[in-house]
């Protein structure tokens, strides 16, 4: 077997926008009106878009690379391309070896089966043989940590279970390749921390992984490799560190998105002090910043958490609204939302990148997110190092000399303050 | 074409799974549970009764209990060519999670309705069988034609299906149409009534190829007599063709469909 797990060469993929003829009863009109019109050449190519174009990558056994961009950049199309489910408009492209895709890993659950039933179905669509599959059993049903509710039908399961149990299959399928695309952000803390163990294990097996998600600190820490698309073009690729820092820099401005998912998106969003839009602070400084929110569809129970990452995208701090106690809303088709946030940037030197999420809690779902939805830079007087500003200051100090010749005649003990 | 059917060889064991999961999904949601396969058959056969009792009285004679057993024999076959087609015209729409998140073989769906409908046609033949018991009608070696007439019926719906599963994925108002041809095709099919009926003209019905394989169904089951193999002959290569002409045409149509439904 060859030492190249995946090989895509110039892969151009074109979608139409617009109206597609949904029944048999549409197309009559639409030929006769063909017949008519003579610009139609015009026409039909203002409604092709290209989802992606020139993309060529190449991924090794052993190795993980990630594809960063925003939403829309084409990242999904790329590996729709890749596990084979769309079909490129041009270009070629080539796997070797079972391919394994934690895309939608609960896509093939059926509602009124049971779990047991549903690791066997959902296994064999991941493509692995029964046998396979009973051998693993146990383990699949202690990775998800489902035992009790095994025998239960999943349309009892909450969302959490469900997608644990889809993770649990998916991920005990052992391939020469695997996708990921966004499933670390689905269920607990706990069990987030057994995915990324999981990936570690499908990496050292000598498998390809390829890595897709906005969470950019997973990305940098997995990824020996990373791909930056924006609007279906490779902007570049080069070393996880190199590319992320491209990606931050084009999207620190970033006001017009792209992209099709989630009924709500954020539309807007702008950090500001006292006295306007402003990217430079003082720590301890105020800021404040607006959100603003557009629902494209129908949606309930949104919230807004509002998080801060520094350079290395550790998180620094973060809030929701709802934590904040304000309740999640609804929003109808065409509705706009606005919010502001106010921080007190008790920050040390250093860049940060707020960041916004909208998220509905009781189903784990992130409607859309802006990591980062701004740069700001932060200084301080000095004195301080790290991440955090504690404004820190020496309120007392004492020295006492244990031989009181040394020092000479000066006083031996300085005071500066109080003792608390 | 030969790439395909290794592909959907190595798929075979996610085309039982699948099947698997439609006979379970189907018995398991409806009240009914097993009935579910009979209730088809039995309102067919009533509604041949019927027809056949207005016949006998037109024609001065009297409903014999060998008809019934023809028209039984006959509801069967043409239930499981119903069901698959119906369930195999709505199997992509149906899936639409799997078809556009995961890959494999589509035409999986389709088959799998085929053999759900094979399955229930299984189930329907126990209560058959036991009709047949009943109505003294014996048994003969012709009853080895059967496994072939199944086979034929078999192809014919699973190549009709996954046209118009391929086809309704594009076209949501295929499946309408679909429903009238499958509520008004049992008027054009010999299931009520036999072609012999028809004289010599009874020959226009059998161009429709569900007849010579329904009229072999009545033939060696009921009638004890050996099938018109001309006519079945006819049959089995139109159900070849349908079947592989479905196959291209599903294969022809399949990159396009995670992107059109």
């Amino acid at each position: 077997m060859s030492d190249v797990a995946i090989l895509m060469e110039h892969v151009y993929k074109k979608f139409r926008k617009g109206e597609v003829y949904n029944s048999v009863r549409d197309i009559v009109p639409a030929l006769t009106g063909k017949l008519f019109r003579r610009q139609d050449l015009d026409e039909s190519d203002s409604r092709e878009f290209w989802a992606l174009q020139d993309l060529s990558l190449e991924v090794k056994r052993g190795e993980c690379v990630g594809i960063i961009g925003h939403n829309g950049a084409g990242k999904s199309t790329a590996l729709k391309i890749l596990s084979r489910i769309m079909r490129p408009t041009k270009g070629r492209m080539v796997v070797h070896g079972r391919l394994s895709a934690l895309i939608e890993v609960t896509a093939g659950f059926h509602q009124d089966l049971t779990g047991r039933e549903n690791i066997f179905l959902n296994g064999t669509i991941l493509g692995m043989s029964k046998r396979e599959i009973e051998s693993k059993l146990d383990q699949i049903i202690a990775f998800s940590g489902l035992e009790e509710f095994i025998d239960t039908p999943v349309k009892r399961y909450s969302s959490g279970m469900f997608a644990r149990l889809g993770f649990s299959v998916a991920a005990h399928v052992d391939p020469d390749i695997l996708i990921v695309d966004e499933v670390l952000s689905v269920g607990d803390s706990l069990f987030q921390q057994k995915c990324v163990t999981r990936m570690r294990e499908v990496l050292r097996s000598g498998a390809a992984v390829l890595f897709v998600s906005h969470n950019l600190k997973t990305v940098a820490e997995f990824c020996d490799r990373c791909v930056l698309l924006e609007k279906g073009r490779t902007v570049m690729t080069g070393s996880a560190e190199q590319a992320i820092a491209c990606y931050i820099q084009s999207s620190s401005r970033r006001t017009a998105p792209a992209g099709d998912s989630g009924p709500v998106r954020i539309s807007k969003v702008t950090v500001r002090d006292e006295s306007g839009e402003c990217m430079r602070f003082r720590s301890g400084d105020k800021a404040w910043i607006d959100v603003e929110i557009a629902a494209t569809a129908r949606s309930n129970k949104t919230s807004i958490t509002f998080y801060i990452v520094d350079g290395r995208f550790t998180n620094v701090f973060d809030t929701s609204t709802d934590r904040l106690g304000h309740d999640s809303f609804e929003m109808n088709e065409g509705d706009t939302f606005r919010c502001t946030f106010e921080v007190t940037l008790n920050l040390a030197d250093g860049t940060f990148y707020p960041s916004v999420v909208l998220f509905r809690y009781d189903i784990q779902t992130v409607f859309d997110r802006w990591e980062p939805a701004a740069t700001i830079y932060v200084g301080s007087d000095g004195g301080v190092r790290g991440i955090a500003n504690c404004f820190p200051r020496v309120v007392y100090q004492e020295l006492r000399r244990a031989d009181p010749e040394s020092a000479g005649p000066v006083a031996d003990v300085v005071r500066l303050g109080k003792r608390a | 074409m030969r790439e395909h059917l290794l592909e959907l060889f190595k798929y075979r064991e996610l085309l039982y799974m699948i099947t698997y999961r439609d006979i379970r999904v189907r018995y398991k949601q409806s009240v009914m549970g097993f009935l579910w396969a009979v209730l088809m058959p039995i309102l067919i056969v009533l509604s041949g009764v019927v027809v056949r009792f207005a016949y006998a009285l037109a024609a001065h004679s009297v409903l014999s209990s060998a008809d019934v057993a023809v028209v039984a024999v006959k509801s069967l076959p043409w239930a499981f060519l119903v069901t698959t087609i119906r369930f195999a015209c709505l199997s992509l729409i149906n899936n639409k999670e799997l078809v556009t998140k995961i890959y494999f073989p589509r035409e999986v769906f389709p088959i799998a309705a085929m053999f759900a409908g094979l399955f229930d046609l299984l189930v329907a033949s126990t209560a058959l069988a036991a009709l047949l018991v009943v109505l003294r009608v014996g048994w003969s070696l012709y009853l080895l034609w059967v496994p072939v007439l199944l086979v034929a019926t078999a192809l014919l719906g699973a190549g009709i299906g996954m046209i118009v599963a391929a086809a309704s994925l594009y076209f949501r108002d295929v499946k309408f149409v679909v429903e009238v041809f499958l509520t008004f095709g049992i008027f054009f099919t010999p299931v009520f009534y036999d072609v012999s009926m028809f004289g010599s003209r009874g020959k226009w019905l059998l161009l429709n190829p569900m007849s010579p394989l329904l009229e072999s169904f009545g033939a060696v089951i009921a009638r004890h007599s050996a099938p018109d193999t001309a006519w079945l002959s006819y049959s089995l290569i139109c159900a070849l063709v349908v079947v592989t002409g479905g196959y291209w045409f599903f294969k022809h149509l399949e990159p396009g469909f995670a992107e059109s439904i």
